[in-house]
């Protein structure tokens, strides 16, 4: 049996506040989601204007996966067959379709209606970062440890994959709640094991990276 | 015509949510689509939106959109003449 991947890097939003690994990186406090991203996006210096057309769920991920490949080509150190992504959330695309739905009352916007699928996040970061291993995503109810452990290391058995971008990404009641992860089958200075021990600490805050 | 286009520009860069730009960055007779400003199909439905919710304007002729939303000044240039039609 193959052993389990590696936890190289994570990034957890919550509510107003950016983690990467054992750090605050960014920090706004009481503003509107859509400021707080957009202020995030600006510090990071990403020249990416089709960023500003994405929807709120689709910047989350896209500016996680930003820190998360920060120090890292991956696009040099793997094919992009060999990279997935594996995607979560609780509430799909609700906070976009609620906003269609409110357009729909006046003039619909296509721009808007494109991102009624919870799964386009992946397709951004996909094509941000030129990946192309195998992408899923799910819905449960809440953040299930356990579940993603098993399925991301199932799919990191898959002898082509050699990393998968794996977590949780979503958007309730206006707050964000994203733990995302690089998992890669070689161990890196510092990496977790890939478990759901692991994801479970990770998830609430509990276990920094030393 | 001027204060027509100064104003879509505007509209535009609201609607298809170009932040990252600023009116005068748009220039007028500027291709907006593939090697101007890099709008995609998406951007052409939403200035059919735009049309039709700021200028009570609807595209009659499809097959017309490529010509009508090759600029600015030629989407000004479309809004004068069927404004009032």
């Amino acid at each position: 049996m193959a052993s389990d991947p590696y936890i190289t890097q994570f990034v957890r939003v919550v509510h107003d506040q950016v983690q990467n690994n054992d750090r605050i990186i960014f920090e706004k406090q009481s503003v509107p989601l859509d400021t707080f991203l957009t202020d995030w996006y600006t510090q990071l210096g990403s020249n990416y204007p089709k960023f500003f057309k994405m929807d709120r769920q689709s910047k989350l991920g896209f500016l996680a996966t930003e820190i998360l490949l920060d120090q890292r080509q991956l696009a040099g150190e793997y094919s992009s067959e060999s990279v997935g992504i594996i995607l979560s959330n609780a509430q799909a695309s609700l906070d976009t379709d609620q906003r269609y739905f409110e357009s729909a009352k006046t003039f619909p916007s296509p721009g808007l209606f494109v991102y009624t699928l919870p799964n386009i996040v992946a397709g951004e970061i996909s094509i941000r970062h030129k990946i192309k291993g195998e992408t899923a995503f799910f819905v449960s109810a809440s953040f299930d440890a356990e579940w993603m452990a098993s399925y991301v290391s199932l799919v990191m058995t898959n002898p082509t994959t050699q990393a998968c971008i794996a977590g949780w990404v979503d958007i309730k009641d206006q707050q964000a709640d994203v733990l995302l992860y690089l998992t890669e089958k070689k161990k890196e200075k510092g990496s977790l094991v890939h478990n759901s021990a692991i994801l479970d600490q990770l998830y609430k805050k509990e276990l920094w990276k030393s | 015509m001027e204060e027509l286009i100064a104003k879509l520009k505007l509209q535009i860069i609201e609607a298809l949510n170009l932040k990252h730009l600023k009116p005068e960055d748009i220039v007028d007779d500027q291709p907006l689509f593939v090697d101007g400003l890099g709008l995609d199909s998406i951007d052409a439905l939403e200035l059919i939106v735009l049309l039709q919710q700021h200028y009570n304007i609807k595209i009659a002729k499809p097959e017309e959109g490529s010509k009508i939303f090759s600029s600015v000044r030629s989407i000004a240039t479309y809004i004068q003449a069927h404004q009032n039609n």
